[in-house]
């Protein structure tokens, strides 16, 4: 499958913002997709809202990948054992391969491209370079929107700690030794 | 994934309406198992009724029991600070599961329906009586280390994953249900079947039934409860053996006793022989040994799990010495 690059001009944001206010009833109608056929459902993603038509069986992953071309959020297993695809919804991480697309409308998701503030890094993505937390870059993203969530939680107290609540992201390079650094250092710097 | 219908229901009532009307229906909350095993062929349904929108996340509490709606999710229950002060067998089940990630999706009814995790099961290309009755099972004579040594049939010796329901299981828990023909409570121990000749048959649900609540008792027992789980990595990963355990001591000697255990049985596996053994006598190293080998009295282990028959009762010592001050 070709994923459609999706160019966010301004006017397609503000396009898809006006659609999507247009159609607001229709994500609490009571049912959709009887038929398994295609629907049109609202996704709020880093704060704007895409209209994607799917089909039901699409998760969240495909959708915000193959759809809205948002590829940084990564397809490792596809069965919620390595963690790539980890997102927040309404600021708890999940995996996104392990959810329906048609499951998360009227949610706020949040996705690795929306942590940057312009070209300023969040705190964890500017800890993961300055410890050099990653080798082929593949867990990464989902590590970062992991370690994110960890950091909210209040799960970094010791080594011991961030490596229990970090473990539903694997790194096959097993740069775990610089990923708990830049968790911890990130959690420093990090008010909560 | 073969793609299916999908509905979203507003009310306990409209779920189980639309799933009784929709053929080869069921039920999706979290879908962290479910889309698992639809994508492996495991299991398919031509229509999801989506549930997360029912009023049934709640935690509360009253004189007699802790009440946990079907869809409170995996690190809701587990944090919550009731259940952690009085029953922290259920909190640390519950933390010893999955991932902090699928912890947030998955919810207790949902966790209670989990399938097993044979491998032969997974397989859409294995035989299994679970998957496809009448088919046959490899596990008997094939690769068995993550089976069960009790409770297992000539059609099955699959193991049920949950942690959750082997610490619901020492509790006492109630299951509540809602189906076309109303509401009924189901005691743990009377939910989960042993496989017989029936193993595609797992829980008492009858058709169309959902999950709305669990209630665990609130006894000074569980309070001094905990969950032991040995698995093969430090954590996010099954269990190989687990025990949960709840003790009450006057003094050296043991008041009362539950005991649970996963990994070792075709369900989450209760021994009340094994507590029987410890009600009444100080626990010593000597009745705490008496108790391992009543629960293992009737094991059939298989080819590679001989080794969980000297474990679970090693795992019991550990838990009951740690609980009861011994040594």
């Amino acid at each position: 499958m070709t994923p459609q690059r999706s160019a966010y001009t301004r006017r397609t944001v503000l396009k898809s913002t006006a659609a999507a206010t247009a159609v607001t009833h229709l994500t609490s109608a009571p049912a959709i997709a009887d038929d398994g056929g295609t629907s049109e459902i609202t996704l709020s993603v880093n704060g704007q809202r895409h209209r994607v038509a799917v089909e039901p069986r699409v998760t969240l992953l495909d959708a915000l990948r193959e759809r809205l071309g948002l590829t940084g959020t990564k397809k490792g297993c596809d069965r919620g054992e390595c963690g790539a695809c980890t997102v927040l919804v309404d600021g708890e991480r999940i995996k996104s391969c392990l959810t329906l697309a048609v499951m998360r409308q009227g949610a706020e998701i949040t996705t690795v491209e929306g942590l940057a503030r312009g070209e300023e890094l969040h705190p964890v993505q500017e800890a993961f370079i300055r410890r050099d937390a990653f080798q082929c870059g593949a867990c990464t993203p989902g590590q970062i929107m992991s370690a994110v969530a960890c950091i909210n939680e209040g799960h970094t107290g010791s080594e011991a700690e961030i490596r229990e609540w970090m473990s539903g992201n694997l790194c096959r390079c097993a740069a775990y030794q610089n990923i708990v650094a830049a968790v911890a250092d990130a959690a420093k710097e990090t008010p909560r | 994934m073969r793609n299916f219908g999908y509905t979203v229901a507003r009310t306990p009532e409209d779920a189980v309406r639309i799933a009784a009307g929709t053929r080869n229906s069921t039920f999706v909350s979290g879908g962290t198992d479910l889309l698992n095993l639809m994508r492996d062929g495991a299991q398919a349904h031509d229509h999801l009724v989506d549930i997360n929108r029912l009023d049934l996340a709640g935690i509360a509490v009253d004189r007699q029991a802790l009440r946990i709606g079907a869809l409170a999710r995996m690190r809701h229950v587990a944090e919550h600070p009731l259940v952690r002060r009085e029953s922290p067998v259920l909190s640390e089940a519950l933390l010893a599961s999955a991932s902090p990630q699928v912890r947030n999706m998955a919810a207790i009814g949902g966790n209670l329906l989990q399938r097993t995790r044979c491998g032969y099961f997974r397989d859409a290309g294995s035989a299994c009586n679970k998957r496809v009755p009448g088919s046959g099972c490899p596990a008997i004579t094939g690769y068995n280390r993550g089976h069960a040594i009790l409770g297992g049939s000539d059609h099955c010796i699959a193991t049920h994953p949950s942690d959750l329901a082997v610490a619901l299981t020492a509790l006492d828990a109630t299951v509540h249900l809602l189906g076309p023909d109303g509401a009924r409570a189901v005691p743990i121990a009377d939910f989960y079947l042993l496989p017989g000749s029936t193993p595609e048959r797992e829980v008492a649900l009858r058709p169309g039934e959902l999950i709305t609540r669990v209630d665990v008792p609130r006894t000074s027992l569980a309070a001094q409860s905990r969950y032991l789980k040995l698995r093969d990595r430090a954590t996010f990963e099954f269990a190989v053996v687990s025990v949960a355990a709840a003790l009450q001591m006057t003094g050296r000697t043991v008041r009362d006793a539950r005991l649970a255990f996963g990994g070792i049985g075709t369900r989450p596996w209760r021994d009340t022989r094994a507590e029987a053994v410890l009600r009444g006598r100080p626990l010593t190293e000597t009745t705490i040994a008496e108790a391992g080998r009543v629960l293992v009295r009737d094991a059939k282990p298989h080819n590679d799990n001989r080794f969980k028959v000297e474990l679970v009762q090693r795992a019991l010592a550990r838990v009951l010495s740690e609980l009861g001050g011994v040594r």
